[in-house]
C-alpha cells in the first residue's frame, strides 16, 4: 500500500505512529481549534474561511462545504447533530480508511471546529462495515482526544461541548447515502429517506443535522490554521485543496495519492507507478464506480479537479480512480458493477428495486453468450428510465456505468452479442 | 394560500401541502400505489411521477411539497413516460394471473396497467418468486404479487401501533413479512386487505368465493361495538360475502377492527334459528309461524293478569332502535314495567339519579386531540378498537394518558400513570384521585360525597394523576366497559362524574353495544319509580319472559342467576337470530333476522343515530323482529302497532330523525358516595374477549381461531394454593361451579381470577366482577 | 442468553445515543451477539428487540439488511471475498476459485465439517490491497494469492483443531 501525503491530510502520514495524539500535537495538531476557541474565532467566520478555501465534499457530490454548513439553523432550540460518513462503501474507494487509520485526530479536530461553527454539541462517525480495524483504531483515537480535553465538555477550558461517538455499520454501500446513514444510526434498515426535507431541518433523530465526508473534516484545520486562501491555492479556484485520490486495478503502485486540485492525470498515473506489466492503458473509471467510465485517450487529457472530469463526460466523484488494461472486457467489467448496484439496491423504490436487476440480468447473459440484438437499445432504455426517477441516487448510479460503456465501447458489447465471446 | 398550477388548473392550495393533496382537492387523479391519505409519505412506489416546470427530473407528487408559482403536468408527455415506466417495472416481477386472483376487479395494478402498461413484455429474464406467508385465520397472502408499497407495513407502525409487518432484506430479495414464523394478530388486522392495492393480501375467508363484480353492494352499520362503524356489507345470490369498511371520517375513518369485518361468517352459520319452534314436554318442534305467534300471544295472555309485572322484557343493547321500542312498547303496553337492555350491568342503584342517555360527551374525532385522558376500567383495545387507535394518535401528539384497571393490558401507547387494581380498589383510587384533585386545587368536594371520602389517603398514582388532571386544556375522564360492568358501577359513575367536573374534564361513557344509547333513548330500560331493571327481575323471578336477541347464557352479568330465573318462569319466549347455546331456558322461539337482513338504525356512542337497509333477504322463515313485535302486539289487542314501515317506528321515536335535545347525559341529578366496601378474598374479573360480545360475532369461526387465554389469575393467587400456570382448578362463585385451565398472568392486578365471560364453557358461572374462589382438582 | 461481558459491551454502545434512543443501538448489539453466538438465530434477535424494547420484526430487518449479520447458521470460519470490479481487475476471480477448490464449497455454502462458511462481498473499502477478503467480519487478509489462501486456510484448520 502506498500513501503519498500532501500537505493537507496525510501531511504526517508518513511519521511512525503517525495516528497518535502526540504525533498529531507535535505536528500542529489541534492548533486550528485552540484558535476557534481562545481567540475566539466567530461561527461566521469559520464559515466564510470554509467558503473562501472553495473546499467540496469529498464524498462524492463536491457539493461546496461553506455553503452547506451556512444551511444549518442558527437559533434552533434544541439537539442538533454533526455527522461524519466514513461509510466509504464505493468501489474504488479507500480513502477514509487510510485518513482513520493514520490521521484520525485531523478528522475529530474537524469535526470539533464545525461543531462550535454550527452550534452542535453531538456528533457521530459512520464507519464502513468491513474496516474493523479503523473503527477499532478510531474508538482509540476518541479516547485519547477526550483524555486530552480536545472532546467533552469545557474543551480547551471554554464553555464549548461536543462529545464524538462511532457508529459502526455492518455492510450495506446505501449507508453511504446521507440519509439511508441517519436511518441507520436510528438503529433502522438503511433505507434513504426522500428529500426535501433535507438533513439541515430534519436530519438524526428529526434533528438539523449536517453530514460530510471524513475527508471534507480532515480537511478543516489545514483551512483554519493556514486560511481558505492558502487551501484555495493548493487546487484551482472553484477547486481547492489538495484531494486524496484512490488509484486501484491496472497500475503498479496502488494507493493514496493526495494531490493538488488541477494535477494532470498523467501525472497521477505516473505517480502510481504507470500500467502494470507495461500493458496499454485502456479506460478509467475516475470517480469510483458510480462515474461514467472514461476511455484512456480522454483520461490522459484530464487534470484530476471536478471541473475537468465533468467536462470529459464522468465526474470527479470520490476520487477512486480505477485503472484498466487491454486485458478488461467491458462486458464483464460492466457485468460486475451492475450485480454490485442490484445487490446493494436498497429496495424500497421501484425502479432501482426492479430495474437494477434487470440490467445485471440482461448484462449477465450479454457476457454469457446469451446475447440478442435488441439488448442494448433495452439496456439503455431501461437505464434511462431508473436514472433521475429514484429517492436516492443509487438509481443513478446504477445507470450510469451502463450508459457510459454502451457509449463508449458498444462495438465490444455487439461482438459479444454476435460471436457469443470476448474480443479481448 | 399558494398559488399554483395543474394541467393548466389555476389551484389556490395551502403552504405545507404536497402536489397530491392539490391535485386531490381538485379532483385530478394522479396514479399512485405508495400514497395513502391516512399513512405517513413512504414515495416509493414512483408510480405518481409527474412533470414541474424547471424541475430536472420527474418528481414524487406525493412527497413534493408544493411551492407558490409552480406549474405541474400529470399527463404531459413527459410525465406519461415516466409513469410508463415505473408501471413496466412494477409488472416485470408480477405473475399475470388475474383471472385467479382475488384483487381482480378491485387491483389498482390491474386497473392501471391497463392504461400505462405497454402491450408487449420486454422483460425476457426469470421472475422473482416470493414464498407465502402465513398470517393466521384471517389474510391469505401472494406474496409474489406485492409490489412493496410498504402499506401494510406503515399501518402497523402507524394505526394498529405494533409493528407486526416488515420489509426484510434488501432490493430485489426483499421481502414483506411478520417477524419469521408469527401471525398477524392486531384486533385491526384486516385493514391491511384493504390497504394492500394489489392481490398480496387477501381476506382469507373471502377468498375464491366470488368475484368483485358479482357482488352487490349495501351500506350498513356495526352491530357491535359502540362506534357504530359504518360498512359496506356485499351480498351474493342473497348471502354476504364479505363486509368492508365504508369511509366516515367522524366514526371509522377508513378503518374496521376485525370484529367488524369478519363477523358476517355468523350471518351464514349453521346455528342460524332459521323455523319458528315450540318447547312441548322438553322437545323442541319446528312450527310454522302462525302456530307459534298463537302460542306465544295465548301464553302472554294467560299471564298478564298475575300480579304486578308479570311479564319481564330482557332485551340485547345490539337490536335496532326500532326493535328495541317496539319491545317495550309491547311490555308496557301490557302493563308490565320491567323492561331492560342491559344485560352486563348489575349495579343499577344510581339508575333514578340518571339524567339521559350515558354517552361519550364529545364527538368521536374530539378523541384525537385530547391533551389529558383517565381511562377506568377498560380492556380498550378489545371493547373498543378504533377508540384505542384515536386515543394513540393523541398521545402520539403529546396526551397524557392515565389508566385504572384491573389488567395492565399492553395498550401500545405510554400511559403516563397506571393503577392496576382489583374491583374495589378501583372506586378506592378514584376516591384518592377526587381527595387529591380537592387538596390540590382548593376546591370543595361535592356534599353527598362528604362522608364517604372522609378517610381516603390518595397515594403518590392517585397524586400523579390529580396532578396530571389539572393541567392541560382538553381532558376526559373515560369510563369502558369494566367499569359499566362493575358491581359498585354507581360509585365509579359518581367518583368520575365529580373528578370530572372538578378538573374541568369531560366525562364520557365508551358504549358497550352497537345501541346502548339507542336502548335508553328507545325507552327500554327502566324509566322511574317502580320500574325494574335487569337485576330486579333476576333477582325476583317473573312469571313470564320475552328475551329479544339475548343468549342470557352467555351475555348477563351473572347467568346463573339469570338462567335460574328464566328456568323458574312459565314461560319464556326468545326472539332470536341464531339457535341458542343452551336452548332450555326458553319455551318459544321465534326466528328473527339479524342486522343483515333487516332495516333499522342505531345510535352509536356520541349520539348519532344511524339508520340502515337490509343488505340481503331474511334467511328462511326468519323475520325482522320489528315485524314479529308489531304482530305480536295486533294480535294482543294493543293499539298503536299499526307502522306501515321501519321509518314510521323510527319517526315514532324520533320526529325529526335525530335525538330530542336532553336525551344524552352523563350527569347525575344527585351525588352520592357513601364509602368504599372492600371485601375479603378473590374477585372474579369476568372481561368479555373481542370475539364473545354478543351472538353474532360468537359465530364467526374464523375470528374464534384468534381468540387468546381465557382464564388466568395473578400469580400470587396459584402460588396461594401451590399450583403452576396452566393447572386445572375448580372456580366457584356460590352454587355455581367451572373447571378451568388457570394460567398466571403478571398484567391482573393481585387477588384477582379473571375467566371471561360470553364464554361457553364458563357459561353456568356467576358474576362478572363478583367474589370467586379457587381450588385444586387433583 | 448472552454473557455479561456482551451485555455491558451492548450498553456501552447504548450510551452512545440520546437515552430515549436505545434502539440505535441495534447494530452494535447484533455484531455482539453474532460474534459471542457464531449467528443471529430467532431467539437472539428476540432477545435483542427485548433489550432495546424494539419490535422483534424491526430487528429482523435490521439483520436480514447488512451483509455481515447471519440470520443462517455459518461455518467457525467465515471468509468473505471482495469480488467486486478493482478485486476483480487483481485477479480475485482466481482467487474465488482457488477457494472454491481449497474448501471443497461454492460461494454461499458452507465446508461438510462446519469449519469453514465461504462467501460472496461486495466492496470492502480497501480496493489498493486487492484482492482480499475478511475472516469472521473483523479481520481482513489483503494481497491474496494462491500460497496465501493455503496459508490462511492451513492455520485456520489449526486453530479450529
Ligand atoms: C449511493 C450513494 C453512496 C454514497 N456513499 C458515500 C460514501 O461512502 N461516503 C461519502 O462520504 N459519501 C457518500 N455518498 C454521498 C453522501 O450522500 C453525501 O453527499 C456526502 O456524505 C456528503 O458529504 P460531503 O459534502 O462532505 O461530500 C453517497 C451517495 C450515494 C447516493
Ligand atoms: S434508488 Fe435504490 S437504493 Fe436509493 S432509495 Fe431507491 S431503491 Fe433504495
Ligand atoms: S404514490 Fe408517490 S411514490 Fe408512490
Amino acid at each position: 500500500m502506498v500513501i503519498v501525503g500532501g500537505e493537507v491530510v496525510f501531511n504526517t502520514a508518513h511519521l511512525p505512529e503517525s495516528w497518535k495524539l502526540d504525533t498529531y500535537v507535535m505536528h500542529g495538531g489541534y492548533t486550528a481549534l485552540r484558535k476557534v476557541l481562545t481567540e475566539p474565532m466567530s461561527a461566521e467566520a469559520i464559515i466564510a474561511e470554509v467558503k473562501k478555501s472553495a473546499l467540496r465534499g469529498r464524498g462524492g457530490a463536491g457539493f461546496p462545504t461553506g455553503l452547506k454548513w451556512s444551511f444549518m439553523p442558527r437559533h434552533y432550540q434544541g439537539e442538533k447533530y454533526l455527522v461524519c460518513n466514513s461509510d466509504e462503501g464505493e468501489p474504488g474507494t479507500f480513502k477514509d480508511r487510510d485518513i482513520l487509520m493514520l490521521n484520525p485526530h485531523a478528522l475529530i479536530e474537524g469535526m470539533a471546529i464545525a461543531a462550535y461553527a454550527m452550534g452542535v454539541k453531538r456528533g457521530y462517525n459512520y464507519i464502513h462495515g468491513e474496516i474493523w480495524h479503523a473503527y477499532e483504531r478510531m474508538e482509540a483515537a476518541l479516547e485519547e482526544a477526550r483524555a486530552a480535553g480536545f472532546l467533552g465538555s469545557n474543551i480547551l477550558g471554554t464553555d464549548f461541548c461536543f462529545d464524538l461517538f462511532n457508529h459502526h455499520g455492518y455492510g450495506a454501500y446505501i449507508c453511504g447515502e446521507e440519509t439511508a446513514l441517519l436511518e441507520s444510526i436510528e438503529g433502522k434498515k438503511g433505507q434513504p429517506r426522500f428529500k426535501p426535507p433535507f438533513p439541515a431541518s430534519f436530519g438524526l433523530y428529526g434533528k438539523p443535522t449536517t453530514i460530510n465526508n471524513t475527508e471534507t473534516f480532515a480537511s478543516i484545520p489545514y483551512i483554519i490554521r493556514e486560511g481558505g486562501q492558502k487551501f484555495l491555492e493548493l487546487g484551482k479556484p472553484n477547486n481547492g485543496g489538495t484531494k486524496i485520490f484512490s488509484v486501484s486495478g491496472h497500475v503498479n503502485k496502488p494507493g493514496n495519492y493526495e494531490i493538488h486540485m488541477g494535477t494532470p492525470f498523467a501525472e497521477l498515473l505516473e505517480m502510481a507507478g504507470g500500467i502494470r506489466g507495461g500493458r496499454t492503458f485502456k479506460a478509467c473509471i475516475p470517480g469510483g464506480s458510480s462515474t461514467p467510465v472514461l476511455p484512456a485517450d480522454i483520461m490522459m487529457q484530464c487534470t484530476m479537479d471536478y471541473d475537468s472530469i465533468a467536462k470529459a463526460g464522468s465526474a470527479l466523484g470520490a476520487g477512486s480512480v480505477i485503472i484498466m488494461d487491454d486485458t478488461v472486457c467491458m462486458v464483464k467489467a460492466l457485468e460486475r458493477l451492475s450485480y454490485f448496484y442490484f445487490e446493494e439496491s436498497c429496495g424500497q423504490c421501484t425502479p432501482c428495486r426492479e430495474g437494477t436487476g434487470w440490467l445485471y440480468r440482461v448484462v449477465h447473459r450479454i457476457e454469457h453468450g446469451q446475447g440478442r440484438e435488441e439488448d442494448l437499445a433495452l439496456l439503455d432504455d431501461v437505464a434511462h428510465n431508473i436514472g433521475g426517477r429514484t429517492i436516492c441516487a443509487l438509481g443513478d448510479a446504477a445507470a450510469a456505468p451502463v450508459q457510459a460503456m454502451l457509449k463508449h465501447y458498444r462495438h465490444e458489447f455487439e461482438y459479444h452479442i454476435e460471436h457469443g465471446n470476448c474480443m479481448v | 394560500m399558494l398559488e399554483i398550477e395543474i394541467d393548466g388548473k389555476k389551484i389556490n392550495t395551502p403552504a405545507g401541502g404536497t402536489i397530491m393533496d392539490a391535485a386531490n382537492q381538485v379532483g385530478i387523479y394522479i396514479p399512485h400505489f405508495c400514497y395513502h391519505k391516512k399513512l405517513s409519505i413512504a414515495a416509493n412506489c414512483r408510480m405518481c411521477l409527474v412533470q414541474v416546470e424547471k424541475a430536472a427530473k420527474p418528481l414524487p407528487a406525493c412527497a413534493t411539497p408544493v411551492t407558490d408559482g409552480m406549474k405541474v403536468m400529470t399527463r404531459s408527455e413527459y410525465a406519461i413516460k415516466a409513469q410508463k415506466g415505473v408501471m413496466e417495472f412494477l409488472l416485470i416481477n408480477h405473475p399475470l394471473d388475474c383471472p385467479i386472483c382475488d384483487q381482480g376487479g378491485e387491483c389498482s395494478l390491474q386497473d392501471l396497467a391497463v392504461g400505462y402498461g405497454g402491450s408487449q413484455a420486454r422483460y425476457q429474464e426469470v421472475k422473482r418468486v416470493v414464498t407465502e406467508k402465513d398470517l393466521g385465520p384471517l389474510v391469505a397472502t401472494d406474496m409474489t404479487r406485492c409490489i412493496y408499497c410498504t402499506r401494510c407495513v406503515r399501518f402497523g407502525q402507524e394505526i394498529a401501533g405494533i409493528m407486526e409487518m416488515g420489509q426484510i432484506g434488501r432490493g430485489e430479495h426483499s421481502e414483506i413479512m411478520p417477524f419469521i414464523s408469527r401471525t398477524i394478530d392486531s384486533e385491526l388486522s384486516g385493514n391491511i386487505i384493504d390497504l394492500c392495492p394489489v392481490g398480496a393480501l387477501t381476506s382469507k375467508p373471502f377468498r375464491y368465493t366470488a368475484r368483485s363484480w358479482e357482488l352487490s353492494r349495501r351500506r350498513s352499520v356495526s352491530p357491535h361495538d359502540g362506534l357504530g362503524s359504518n360498512l359496506v356489507v356485499q351480498v351474493k345470490n342473497g348471502r354476504v360475502m364479505r363486509v368492508l369498511p365504508l369511509e366516515n371520517e367522524a366514526i371509522n375513518e377508513c378503518w374496521l377492527p376485525d370484529r367488524d369485518r369478519f363477523s358476517y361468517e355468523g350471518l351464514n352459520s349453521p346455528e342460524r334459528l332459521t323455523r319458528p319452534m315450540i318447547k312441548q314436554e322438553g322437545v323442541w318442534r319446528e312450527v310454522d309461524w302462525q302456530v307459534a305467534l298463537e302460542a306465544a300471544a295465548n301464553g302472554i295472555r294467560d299471564i298478564r293478569q298475575h300480579g304486578e309485572n308479570p311479564l319481564g322484557g330482557l332485551a340485547s343493547p345490539h337490536q335496532t332502535l326500532e326493535e328495541l321500542y317496539l319491545f317495550q312498547k309491547l311490555l308496557r303496553g301490557l302493563g308490565s314495567r320491567a323492561v331492560d337492555a342491559r344485560p352486563r350491568q348489575t349495579d343499577f342503584s344510581r339508575d333514578g339519579a340518571q339524567c339521559g342517555a350515558l354517552w361519550l360527551g364529545m364527538p368521536i374525532a374530539d378523541l384525537n386531540h385530547l391533551d389529558r385522558v383517565l381511562l377506568i376500567g377498560s380492556r380498550l383495545r378489545q371493547e373498543q378498537p378504533l377508540i384505542a387507535h384515536r386515543l394513540r394518535v393523541a398521545v402520539r401528539h403529546g396526551a397524557r394518558f392515565m389508566l385504572i384497571n384491573p389488567i395492565d393490558d399492553e395498550l401500545l401507547m405510554p400511559v403516563t400513570h397506571k393503577a392496576i387494581v382489583p374491583p374495589q380498589a378501583m372506586v378506592q383510587h378514584l376516591a384518592g384521585v377526587l381527595v387529591a384533585l380537592a387538596a390540590k386545587s382548593g376546591k370543595a368536594v361535592p356534599e353527598g360525597l362528604v362522608a364517604g371520602l372522609s378517610g381516603i389517603e390518595p397515594d403518590s398514582v392517585a397524586q400523579a394523576m390529580a396532578e396530571e388532571l389539572m393541567s392541560g386544556e382538553r381532558k376526559a375522564v373515560l369510563l369502558g366497559n369494566l367499569a359499566l360492568h362493575h358491581s359498585a358501577w354507581g360509585d365509579v359513575h359518581t367518583l368520575a362524574l365529580a373528578i370530572a367536573q372538578m378538573s374541568g374534564a369531560t366525562l364520557g361513557i365508551l358504549s358497550e353495544a352497537a345501541n346502548s344509547v339507542g336502548a335508553w333513548v328507545a325507552g327500554a330500560v327502566p324509566s322511574g319509580q317502580g320500574d325494574m331493571s335487569f337485576a330486579d327481575m333476576v333477582d325476583s323471578p317473573r312469571k313470564a319472559y320475552l328475551v329479544l336477541g339475548l343468549e342470557p347464557e352467555l351475555d348477563s352479568h351473572d347467568p346463573a342467576k339469570t338462567l335460574a330465573a328464566l328456568k323458574k318462569a312459565g314461560l319464556v319466549i326468545g326472539l332470536a337470530a341464531w339457535k341458542p347455546a343452551q336452548a332450555d331456558w326458553a319455551d318459544i322461539l321465534l326466528p328473527i333476522a339479524p342486522f343483515s337482513e333487516t332495516a333499522g338504525a342505531f345510535v352509536n356512542m356520541e349520539g348519532r343515530v344511524q339508520s340502515f337497509h337490509g343488505a340481503a333477504m331474511p334467511l328462511q322463515e326468519a323475520r325482522p323482529a320489528w315485524k314479529v313485535l308489531r304482530v305480536l302486539g295486533t294480535m294482543l289487542g294493543l293499539s298503536g302497532f299499526d307502522y306501515d314501515d321501519v321509518d314510521s317506528v323510527r319517526r315514532a321515536l324520533l320526529p325529526t330523525g335525530d335525538l330530542p335535545d336532553g336525551a344524552l347525559s352523563n350527569g347525575l341529578s344527585s351525588l352520592r358516595f357513601d364509602g368504599v366496601v372492600m371485601t375479603e378474598g378473590l374477585t372474579r374479573v369476568g372481561d368479555v374477549p373481542p370475539y364473545r360480545t354478543d351472538a353474532l360475532v360468537r359465530r364467526a369461526e374464523v375470528l374464534q381461531r384468534t381468540d387468546g387465554v381465557f382464564a388466568s389469575a395473578h400469580p400470587d393467587v396459584l402460588a396461594g394454593i401451590g399450583i403452576v400456570s396452566g393447572a386445572h382448578v375448580r372456580v366457584r362463585q356460590n352454587d355455581a361451579v367451572c373447571d378451568v385451565v388457570l394460567t398466571a398472568d403478571t398484567q391482573l392486578a393481585p387477588h384477582c381470577v379473571r375467566v371471561a365471560a360470553g364464554v361457553a364453557e364458563y357459561a353456568g358461572l356467576g358474576a362478572m366482577m363478583g367474589a370467586i374462589s379457587v381450588e385444586r382438582v387433583s | 442468553m448472552l454473557t455479561p461481558a456482551s451485555l455491558v459491551q451492548i450498553d456501552r454502545e447504548i450510551a452512545k445515543y440520546p437515552h430515549d434512543q436505545r434502539q440505535s443501538a441495534v447494530m452494535s448489539a447484533l455484531r455482539v451477539a453474532q460474534v459471542e453466538k457464531g449467528w443471529l438465530s430467532p431467539e437472539l434477535i428476540e432477545f435483542v428487540a427485548q433489550y432495546l424494547g424494539m419490535p422483534a420484526i424491526a430487528v429482523y430487518e435490521v439483520a436480514t439488511f447488512y451483509n455481515m449479520y447471519d440470520t443462517q447458521p455459518v461455518g467457525k470460519y467465515k471468509i468473505t471475498l471482495c469480488t467486486n470490479i478493482s478485486c476483480m481487475l487483481m485477479g480475485a476471480p482466481e482467487i474465488a476459485t482457488y477457494l472454491k477448490q481449497r474448501l471443497e464449497c461454492e460461494f454461499g455454502e458452507t465446508t461438510g465439517d462446519g469449519a469453514f462458511t465461504l462467501k460472496e462481498g461486495e466492496c470492502m473499502g480497501a480496493c489498493c490491497d486487492a484482492p482480499l477478503c475478511t475472516v469472521n467480519n473483523h479481520r481482513m487478509e489483503t494481497g491474496l494469492t494462491r500460497e496465501k489462501v493455503d496459508q490462511l486456510i492451513d492455520a485456520l484448520k489449526l486453530e479450529k483443531n
